[in-house]
């Protein structure tokens, strides 16, 4: 209350994600967060826009073999090939917790074939404290090839659509930036029914140990996140909210909270916060709270008043 | 386990080697929470280049809110670490990990090979503070030569174990590897074994244990981003099959869940 006398109301931060409503543009992304739990030591999770959870597959995976990750400049590589607890696992061990927590939680989820999807979001379907389904297309699909989902636009729709008739919640579909023109398959997943889009998933790259001449990740390839992939993610985000018209949630090398409202101007109506979260705890929390002051210096009646407002 | 995030004093700052630096930290949260073999994940500069922090064994914890870490210079990360000064903050978070499980009635061996001193004080010193008869104990400290050893040896002295030193070259204690002072003293049965250094060393450590029926604990090494299960990069093999996460499930570990290729 201290806080309230001193500054002013608290700026409104609301922002709409489609029928989702969330008290601040800031959520935490998968693969990043584990389930929450990790970080409640450090962060004051109700303070979060959404948690989004480790993607869930049908089946329990155990993922690659080491190393699984390196660091890189501004950046790190990892392969850590989907490890995760599994759908009934998931719903049993990790989400009685995750629903007694007072954030939105969205399940982010991934699968080999169209039909995985599917039964996933079906097994979902009632589970109490599910805010929303965000869908990893980034992953090969095992009946075409090994191709990614989100590389095709054909396999992104369908996919997309298999979700979002089985779900529900909100469905937002996210991105793979590991293609030629990603406004195509923003533009194939709306068209699928997404209620939004997120991206950029990780941008795939390479790391050699020029010591043994040897890959240093034993998946030899892996995903590229953190600052250094900012400006890319950003440019994206900006394309593909110029292309579609469901909300578009921006990740992508976010540690400030200048970062985030550069992807709000942007366009994105909300951010994730991928690799900062292991460099730093706390740094969803410190980015709204950096938001929440941008907002009241600047005289905004809302925060919405920034999404896309870039000037020409 | 409860776990901080402090903006930590550096109080102290010891070159013990041309290589080798300790650091005492003003960490009162970390100090109480730890126990022996837990870690600490250390920024190395405000920057995001290098990006990740940085993980390191706690040496020593006190009752008066300090912390040491003791390291190597090997990359960037050290060697930015090297250069800070007496009175400049570190961000560090911890205590993270299992550390050793201290069996308070066996007689303990401590086998520690170059960095892997390390976190060896601060168990000899809860040790020796759980107040049982330890005249049974001993500690085996190595190194590639003297400097990796000798600036550590009054630190462990005065907690009253037996010692023995081997370096490489000879040039401190007797010529050779901590193994093969293990090799030659003969450990009462019972014994439980507490060892950390390199991986070569540890599975011959491990080796030595299962020949003799001994249980023996180890604390290994990965590469980390997180330090605390959230980004499951740090997963070594395991005995029955699958993985473990040296970060959640150790680093501490009874050696013989883990696979040893040597
Ligand atoms: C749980 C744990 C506890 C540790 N405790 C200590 C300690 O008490 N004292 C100490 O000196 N070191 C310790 N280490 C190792 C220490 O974290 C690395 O030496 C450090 O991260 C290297 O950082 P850098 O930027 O200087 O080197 P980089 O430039 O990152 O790398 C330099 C070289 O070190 C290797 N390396 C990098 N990170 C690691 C790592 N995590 N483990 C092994 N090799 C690595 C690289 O492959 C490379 O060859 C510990 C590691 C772990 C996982
Ligand atoms: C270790 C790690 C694991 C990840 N796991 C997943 C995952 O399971 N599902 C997913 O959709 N994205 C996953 N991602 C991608 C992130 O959610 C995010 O899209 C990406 O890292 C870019 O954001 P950043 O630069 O802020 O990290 C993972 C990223 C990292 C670094
Ligand atoms: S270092 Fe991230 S899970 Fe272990």
């Amino acid at each position: 209350m201290e806080f309230l006398k001193e500054r002013g109301p608290y700026p409104d931060l609301r922002v709409n994600i489609g029928s989702l409503v969330l008290q601040n543009p800031v959520m935490t992304a998968s693969g990043t967060f584990g389930y929450a739990r990790e970080f409640e030591p450090l962060v004051n999770l109700h303070r979060l826009g959404a948690v989004i959870v480790k993607g869930i597959s049908l089946a329990p995976r155990q993922g690659n073999p080491p190393q699984r990750i390196v660091e890189t400049a501004c950046g790190m590589l990892n392969a850590i090939g989907l490890q995760n607890v599994g759908v009934e696992r998931f719903i049993s061990e990790k989400m009685p917790y995750l629903r007694g927590l007072d954030v939105p939680v969205i399940v982010n989820i991934l699968g080999d074939t169209v039909e995985e999807y599917r039964q996933l979001t079906e097994r979902l379907v009632g589970v109490d404290g599910i805010a929303a389904i965000e869908v990893n297309i980034s992953c090969p699909n095992v009946k075409k090839g090994g191709v990614a989902f989100g590389a095709d636009p054909k396999m992104a729709r369908a996919v997309t659509e298999a979700v979002k008739t089985a779900a529900d919640v909100p469905v937002m579909v996210k991105l793979s930036p590991n293609v030629s023109d990603i406004t195509i398959l923003a533009r194939a997943v709306e068209d699928g029914g997404a209620d939004s889009v997120s991206l950029i998933n990780t941008l795939i790259g390479m790391a050699i140990d020029l010591r043994r001449r040897k890959p240093v990740l034993a998946n030899v390839i892996g995903g590229l996140s953190g600052p250094a992939i900012k400006p890319v993610a950003l440019r994206m985000v900006y394309q593909v909210a110029g292309s579609v018209s469901i909300p578009v949630i921006g990740i992508g090398g976010i540690d400030s909270a200048e970062d985030a409202l550069e992807f709000i101007l942007a366009g994105a109506s909300a951010v994730q916060i991928g690799t900062a979260n292991f460099i730093n705890p706390r740094v969803s929390e410190e980015v709204v709270e950096g938001i929440a002051a941008y907002v009241r210096e600047h005289d905004l009646q809302s925060i919405r008043e920034l999404i896309g407002a870039l000037e020409a | 386990m409860s776990q901080h995030q402090e903006k930590a004093r550096i109080i102290r700052f010891e070159q013990l080697s041309a290589d080798n630096v300790r650091l005492t930290l003003e960490a009162p949260l970390i100090a109480a929470a730890a126990a022996p073999g837990h870690f600490v994940m250390i920024r190395a500069g405000n920057g995001q280049d290098p990006l990740l922090r940085r993980p390191f064994s706690l040496h020593q914890a006190s009752s008066n809110g300090q912390i040491q870490i003791y390291f190597r210079i090997v990359g960037r990360g050290t060697d930015m670490l090297a250069h800070c000064r007496v009175g400049e903050l570190l961000d560090v978070f911890g205590p993270l990990g299992r550390g050793y499980r201290i069996d308070r009635q066996a007689p303990a061996c401590l086998v520690g090979g170059g960095l892997g001193i390390a976190p060896l004080l601060f168990l000899a010193k809860r040790i020796c503070q759980s107040g049982r008869d330890h005249h049974r104990d001993l500690v085996i400290l190595g190194g590639r030569s003297s400097g990796d050893v000798e600036p550590l040896v009054e630190d462990f002295r005065q907690f009253g174990r037996s010692l023995q030193c081997a370096t490489d070259d000879g040039s401190f204690g007797r010529q050779g590897l901590v193994t093969d002072v293990l090799k030659a003293e003969q450990l009462e049965p019972g014994t439980v074994v507490y060892a950390c250094g390199p991986e070569p060393m540890l599975a011959r450590v491990h080796r030595i244990c299962v020949d003799r029926g001994l249980s023996c604990q180890v604390s290994i090494e990965s590469v980390m981003a997180c330090g605390m299960g959230a980004c499951l990069g740090c997963n070594v093999d395991a005995a029955g099959g699958g993985y473990l996460h040296v970060c959640i499930d150790g680093p501490v570990f009874n050696a013989e869940d883990l696979v040893w290729n040597s």
